[in-house]
């Protein structure tokens, strides 16, 4: 114990919580005063926190690299034997690590603005900061208070309880950090909107300074999902990508809210319509954020996310939760309406389309709000216990989705302020062909059985056919040269394609939705070694089941001989594997990616006559699920580099258009 | 249109889809949601076959039979009453006799439940949250103990 990495570590968090408070008060004093030298204490004070925060992280990994079990936090979640890999992301595989990666990220963003925010009027950076710094002291009360990730074991065991057999994945590495990145992120847009609410006063430059945040956050939040969502896909073996669990709810809620404040500071940048809405977004959005993490961290659910029930730390979650909401919505109340509302515009107009967007993504918020919390409800008032599952929200989240999806392309085919229907529809006619064209064609490959997932199949043509169709209309493709429609194209900004991007992604998701569960084949049966399992196009031959071993667990590897209709030939191999250290098993399920689709096969029990349980699936198209997340993300990146948009350089910005940066204070 | 009548076709448009939302979600409450029994419950308040319950409590000692091509019977206890659960598909890693569990599926006439989905606990942390509401009613719950164990 000479190095002491946890005494460093605890020390670190202390100090984070003083310079939190300093960072809370003392530039909001400032911008109250008009003090700039009190104000200007906020940026360091980011700074420096952020790097006594990283140190406790960075201390906390230490522990767990060095396997150092008398820290209850590294006994109770590893082992000396398993990979590096896993000793490292185990850090926040538990609760209190996952709370300290929290406030780390809370901290970077911090650190962030206060670095690359010069271009903001002092009381807003100012004030910014402060809210931030509230946000930060919560947080940290709550790890230090309640959940120590230094607390000590005495004496020291030898071996740690070894972390959850289905967190040992390479999905613990990317999911919770990219799905934190996103949450998080979106206390950037809520701390600008409280800032804005506290100053009084709010114009267009507020929404391009929150804009590049609230986008960073989102494409996070957008990859957290796609990630968590083929996690489950592949580690919990029943082949199901979303099963609307309060905890994905939980992540989903914010995303919906923060794709919708994405679309309103739209309007409000260029518009200058739509400002207390989109501030009222923005608090929604983190609000939800921070349900989220009520919802996951304080153990009124008992999933695979929640690490450990402890009463308290629910209340105090919920006190978090109630003060920050709470106080948002009062601030709201009382000074939204002294903001000056600006920007008129006709129904039928890019305006009217925004807001026809946020409208149905908040009503299916709402929804899904409904469907999370009523059984928490009514359980904590009548103890009566319900479920809501998936055909809850397919009678309310899916039909407030297809109006909403439909009238994806016209809206960047309208013009601001007053739009032409007409117009847009008649420009749209060839993504209507097509979008037809593939109803057909799928009904009739379907062999007409139903009509809905032919029609979605439509939905999804049609909004990867409207994105290609903006980009080919603002490029004004065959109405010249083909030249100067190219020239055109690549001189067009990059949110266009950004928001291209994001709309065809939505598209490729629905279809991939849409052919999994319309057409999968499915096969459960029980198989004895040489025997067959006919699945559509393929068969599956069971050939062997051998025993291995990996570092920390024995596993039964079971190998499948896969034969196409086509010839090709290749073997999967599904297996069990048994952790000593915990007395559990996980299924590990053999996927093969043939071009956009997949086949999934995983294992049941295995009887005393060599006779294994297989649950064998044919999943077409599946991987457009994901690749939508990703493309989405992608359009998301290409968005954030637009010159327009830049979160960093603000000095060239400022000095290749001084007229754009309006000084507010 | 004047601003007035603008914002009134805004505000009757917004309170339009909240209406409908609020419509689809009152009305798939009354049909979508499925309550969670012990087989205490089922005895005492007898369910309308044809129903979809979540049934839960401790897979009975003895009781579990494989059949063929993934068919699964077992029985589900609280200590008090059963009930005789049958299931295709994959049993989760954990599920083990004398163990909590929760059962979907569709109640039957014969008083049995046609399960589509079993969930067992996680690991060993992990009781589903009814099972042990439902044994501690019963007296039976153990987990304390065993959370007393674990602790160095």
């Amino acid at each position: 114990m000479d190095l002491s990495f946890a005494e460093i570590g605890h020390y670190s968090l202390v100090l984070a919580l003083a310079l939190s408070l300093l960072q809370s008060f003392v530039p909001l004093w400032g911008a109250h005063r008009l003090d700039g030298r009190l104000m200007s204490v906020g940026p360091v004070v980011a700074v420096v926190n952020f790097g006594y925060v990283a140190l406790a992280f960075a201390a906390l990994v230490a522990v767990h690299v060095t396997s150092d079990f008398s820290v209850a936090n590294v006994y109770e979640n590893s082992n000396s034997q398993i990979p590096l890999l896993f000793k490292i992301t185990g850090v926040w595989g538990n609760h209190e690590g996952s709370i300290l990666l929290w406030i780390l990220i809370l901290a970077l963003f911090g650190a962030l603005v206060a670095l690359f925010s010069s271009n903001l009027p002092d009381t807003l950076r100012a004030r910014v900061l402060s809210v931030q710094g509230w946000i930060g002291t919560a947080f940290l009360l709550f790890l230090l208070l309640t959940s120590n990730p230094f607390a000590r074991l005495n004496p020291a065991p030898m071996e740690g309880q070894d972390l959850n057999p289905v967190l040992q994945d390479i999905g613990l590495a990317i999911h919770p950090p990219m799905l934190y990145l996103g949450y998080v992120g979106f206390s950037i847009a809520f701390s600008f909107a409280i800032a804005a609410l506290i100053d009084g006063r709010i114009d267009a430059a507020w929404a391009r300074w929150v804009r590049p945040w609230t986008l960073l956050a989102w494409l996070f939040l957008t990859l957290g999902i796609a990630m968590g969502s083929y996690w489950a896909y592949y580690e919990l073996g029943w082949g199901g990508f979303w099963f609307w669990d309060p905890v994905e709810n939980a992540s989903f809620m914010p995303w919906l809210a923060g794709t919708a404040l994405l679309h309103s500071a739209v309007v409000m940048e260029k518009r200058g319509a739509l400002k207390i809405w989109t501030i009222l977004l923005a608090i929604l959005t983190f609000s939800l954020s921070l349900l989220g993490t009520f919802i996951v961290r304080s153990g009124v659910l008992t999933s695979v996310h929640a690490f450990a029930s402890d009463p308290t730390r629910g209340v105090f979650i919920l006190a978090i939760l109630t003060a920050f909401i709470g106080g948002a919505l009062v601030l709201f109340a009382w000074r939204a309406p002294g903001l000056k509302q600006g920007g008129i515009f006709a129904p039928i107009s890019r305006e009217g389309a925004l807001v026809f967007n946020n409208l149905f993504l908040i009503a299916a918020t709402a929804t899904v709000l409904v469907g999370t919390l009523y059984p928490l409800a009514l359980d904590t008032l009548t103890s009566r216990k319900i479920s809501v599952g998936s055909p809850f929200y397919q009678l309310t989240f899916a039909p407030l989705m297809v109006p909403l999806l439909l009238a994806v392309p016209f809206g960047p085919m309208l013009a601001w302020k007053r739009g032409d229907l007409k117009g847009a529809a008649q420009r749209l006619a060839v993504a209507m062909v097509l979008s037809v064209i593939a109803v057909v064609l799928a009904l009739f490959l379907s062999g007409a059985k139903g009509v809905l997932a032919p029609l979605a199949v439509g939905l999804g043509i049609w909004l990867i056919a409207g994105s290609v169709v903006d980009l080919t209309e603002r490029a004004r493709l065959f109405r010249g040269s083909l030249s100067t429609s190219f020239a055109r194209l690549t001189g067009l900004p990059r949110s266009a394609f950004g928001s291209a991007l994001g709309h065809a992604g939505l598209g490729l998701t629905v279809l991939g939705i849409t052919f999994v569960s319309s057409w999968q084949i499915e096969a459960i049966t029980s198989v004895k070694p040489g025997q067959s399992i006919p699945l559509g196009h393929y068969q599956l031959t069971y050939v062997e089941t051998t025993n291995g071993r990996g570092p920390n667990f024995r596993a039964e590897v079971s190998r499948f001989q896969v034969t196409g209709d086509n010839g090709r030939s290749f073997t999967m191999a599904p297996s069990k594997r048994f952790f000593s250290a915990r007395q559990s098993a996980t299924t590990e399920s053999a996927l093969k990616t043939i071009w956009l689709s997949q086949i999934y096969l995983s294992l049941g029990d295995r009887s005393d006559d060599g006779s294994l349980v297989v649950r064998a699936y044919y999943k077409p198209l599946v991987t457009l699920i994901w690749l939508g997340g990703v493309v989405m993300a992608i359009g998301g990146v290409i968005s954030l580099s637009d010159r327009r948009l830049r979160v960093g350089a603000p000095r060239k910005a400022r000095a290749r258009k001084p007229a754009a940066e309006p000084v507010s204070t | 249109m004047t601003r007035k009548q603008r914002r009134l076709s805004f505000i009757g448009a917004a309170g339009g889809v909240l209406a409908v939302a609020v419509g689809l979600v009152l009305y798939a409450l009354t049909g979508q949601i499925v309550f969670f029994y012990t087989p205490s419950d089922i005895a005492a308040h007898p369910i309308a076959p044809g129903t979809r319950v979540r049934l839960g409590g401790l897979v009975e000692d003895g009781s579990v039979q494989h059949g063929d091509n993934g068919r699964v019977a077992f029985s589900v206890t609280d200590t008090q009453h059963q009930t005789k659960v049958t299931y295709t598909g994959l049993l989760p890693d954990l599920f083990r006799e004398g163990q909590g569990v929760v059962a979907e599926g569709v109640y039957d006439a014969n008083g049995m439940v046609t399960a589509d989905n079993v969930l067992a606990k996680h690991d060993e942390k992990y009781m589903p949250p009814e099972v042990a509401a439902a044994l501690k009613k019963q007296g039976v719950w153990e987990g304390d103990k065993q959370t007393a164990e674990k602790t160095p």
